[in-house]
């Protein structure tokens, strides 16, 4: 089955692209350590919102040169009353391919100083500009990509054995059972999805460490979704559980909790895995949505959504427009990934016919 | 009459959701660590009197057992306490939930009017460049962060200055005459209602197009055509009806879905609606505010999904004989 998808997904053109572009981008995070050229907390204050550093390579002689690029310095432009940026043309700083810059752990483990592109100690390579507190916005995407790409995959795996084992037993239990336990979930699903996010975020006492915010993050964000899931993981038990197999198993005396894990959940797998794939991207949004309230992913610690948080103030951000790309990041991660489900989808699931 | 007797029985199964509802959003509330009165405790203008009467009132000093009851009772009564600022949540509500329901059914109205159209007509085009095309569109709109939309549509209204920049009304809006009002609310609710379509067209097209499809398979409407029918009798007379109804089901949730992303929508905005009245309150630990304000959400998505359930039985008569 696994071969058959993937076949089917490379033979699709939009899901072949799909396919290489979360490659790409899932590389990139994984290295982000080499391929940054500053580590996530190093800030520069005299390069606050600094624009992106241009990079020359034909110098003031029309010679072709080495790539350089020069320092912005901060000035007042006391006509227009707004800060300006301009080059700082005495000093060249030349790019350097594999030099030595801030030290990092590669891998976390492997201690190292080399970063794939990097400038001399004095220049500022700052490809995506600075964000307030002269912090590299590239960098920052790809530290805070860590968190925003993997955060959906850790939530689905607290969540779906939940909804599994929660759907399994009200569906084969049936009577009293599942008339108390669907009404729950049910009550679950009567909340406004968004408003019980953030308010489970907000009773996030402050103080954690950046790892347990993280962690309860992600176990919020399951909480959300697995009534949803159980309710459908119900109706499909329900449907199986008094088929020939499952009387079988009875009738050899396996325990209940036995038939319902061994016998009746596997019938559900192609639907999990479409359900999983389609729900990626919802759990990107949502984290990225509560980040970008503040509710989420916190300050220094970097993620797509808490980068946007700047853009809440849309006088800032039309002069800074660099700071947008992390929503664009997202846009296309989302993008890759629902065209990803949609063909797995199709390929499992063919009556569904697109939706 | 017998409709009357199934939207009764549907009323009365709503009450103990609403019971686990609120059971699960006080123990959700009251187990954070955060004093409920701090607030009101700190603003200078609350009197030494409110705050005893708050405390007695949330039974703060009892089991929280009690202190449910105590909610539970005040809320039947409609009393549903006083904001940090002082004032009466049930006044701060009745201001916002308005304006949120105006924006949610406009968008509803208006993915309605033309998802279903597109669905049928992607269906009818199936495979062909049309549908193509519209699959890739609502990729895209399923694929933007409603946030993320807004702040680049706010961008777009301070650089061209053709939409009023968040709120709902300008700061005018009271000397205007009445057709001056209803044109300014239209003005600023361009922007949020853009958002909010883009977010929840794609997934109604995509649902009437799946209908259509498995309909126009069907043998009735195969019998239908080797009867010699017209297409358009097929297609308007024979399968829109039939795809149309699971559509119905759906406005449940896509009410669900339009409360979620109304609240950041809202939030960028600045519009004054039930999305951003919450997260305010949430910001500022305004128990009494977010215990009220999801109350209400919850109220409003079991009655949306009351409605679609009676809507259903109104359009569909297999339902209307088996259910009732």
């Amino acid at each position: 089955m696994f071969r058959e998808v993937m076949r089917k997904l490379w033979q699709d053109k939009f899901a072949r692209i799909s396919l290489i572009v979360l490659g790409v981008i899932y590389f990139a995070l994984f290295f982000a350590d080499f391929l940054a050229p500053y580590t996530k907390d190093f800030s520069d204050r005299t390069m606050a919102y600094v624009p992106p550093s241009k990079i020359f390579i034909i110098d003031e002689n029309y010679h072709l040169s080495r790539p350089y690029t020069y320092n912005y310095v901060r000035d007042f432009d006391s006509e227009n009353l707004k800060i300006i940026y301009n080059l700082d043309r005495s000093q060249k700083h030349y790019i350097k391919l594999f030099g030595k810059g801030l030290p990092y752990k590669f891998l976390g483990i492997i201690p190292m100083k080399r970063h794939l592109i990097t400038t001399d100690e004095d220049g500022r390579l700052f490809l995506l500009g600075a964000d307030i507190n002269g912090r590299d916005v590239f960098s920052r995407i790809l530290f805070g990509g860590r968190i925003s790409m993997t955060i959906g995959f850790l939530a689905l795996f607290v969540l779906f054995p939940i909804g599994l084992l929660y759907g399994g037993i009200s569906g084969y239990f049936g009577g009293v059972v599942d008339v108390v336990m669907m009404r729950f979930a049910e009550a679950v699903m009567s909340i406004p999805s968004f408003y019980l996010l953030i308010i489970l975020a907000s009773i996030l006492p402050s103080g954690m460490t950046s790892a347990q915010r993280f962690m309860l993050i992600v176990i919020i964000l399951a909480l959300i979704g697995w009534a949803g899931f159980a309710r459908v993981v119900r109706g499909m038990v329900l449907s199986v559980k008094n088929q020939e197999f499952v009387q079988a198993a009875r009738s050899i005396g396996a325990s209940r909790l036995r038939i319902i894990v061994k016998h009746i959940l596997p019938q559900t797998t192609s639907f999990v895995i479409v359900a999983m794939t389609l729900s990626v991207p919802s759990y990107i949004l949502s984290e990225s949505g509560l980040s970008f309230l503040g509710l989420g992913i916190q300050q220094p610690d970097a993620s797509w959504g808490n980068m946007l948080k700047e853009a809440q103030e849309y006088t800032n951000i039309i002069y800074r427009p660099w700071l947008l790309t992390p929503g664009f990041l997202i846009f296309i991660a989302v993008l890759a990934f629902n065209v990803i489900g949609d063909t797995i989808r199709d390929v499992l699931d063919p009556k569904s016919r697109g939706v | 009459m017998q409709i009357l007797k199934y939207i009764l029985k549907r009323i009365l199964q709503s009450i103990p959701l609403l019971i686990i509802v609120s059971l699960i959003s006080f123990f959700i509330i009251r187990l954070s660590p955060v004093d409920p009165l701090a607030e009101l405790r700190l603003n200078p203008s609350v009197s030494q009197e409110t705050l005893q009467k708050e405390t007695e009132r949330l039974g703060l000093d009892k089991p929280i057992i009690v202190q449910y009851g105590k909610w539970a009772k005040s809320f039947i009564k409609g009393d549903l306490g006083i904001t940090s600022n002082g004032e009466k949540v049930s006044t701060k509500l009745k201001e916002r939930i308005p304006n949120t329901l105006l924006l949610t059914s406009i968008v509803i109205l208006l993915t309605w009017l033309t998802g279903v159209p597109l669905g049928i007509a992607a269906a009818l085009n199936w495979k062909m460049p049309f549908d193509r095309i519209l699959t890739v569109l609502t990729s895209i709109g399923m694929a933007i962060p409603s946030f993320f939309f807004a702040v680049l549509l706010l961008i777009f209204a301070v650089k061209t200055g053709w939409f009023p920049i968040g709120g709902l009304t300008s700061s005018d809006f009271l000397e205007k005459s009445l057709f001056g009002q209803v044109l300014d609310i239209t003005h600023h609710l361009v922007l949020p209602v853009t958002v909010l379509y883009t977010l929840s067209l794609a997934g109604l097209q995509r649902q009437m197009r799946a209908n259509m499809l498995d309909v126009l398979d069907s043998d009735y409407v195969k019998f239908a055509r080797a009867k010699g029918l017209s297409e358009f009798e097929i297609i308007y007379k024979h399968a829109l009806r039939n795809a149309v109804n699971p559509m119905i089901t759906l406005l449940g949730f896509e009410f669900a879905g339009l409360l979620s992303g109304a609240a950041l929508t809202e939030y960028v905005f600045q519009y004054p609606g039930l999305g951003r009245l919450i997260l305010e309150a949430v910001m500022r630990s305004d128990i009494n505010l977010v215990m009220a304000s999801l109350m209400m959400g919850a109220i409003m998505l079991i009655l949306g999904n009351l409605i679609a359930d009676i809507l259903l039985i109104i359009t569909d008569p297999r339902i209307r004989r088996s259910n009732v």
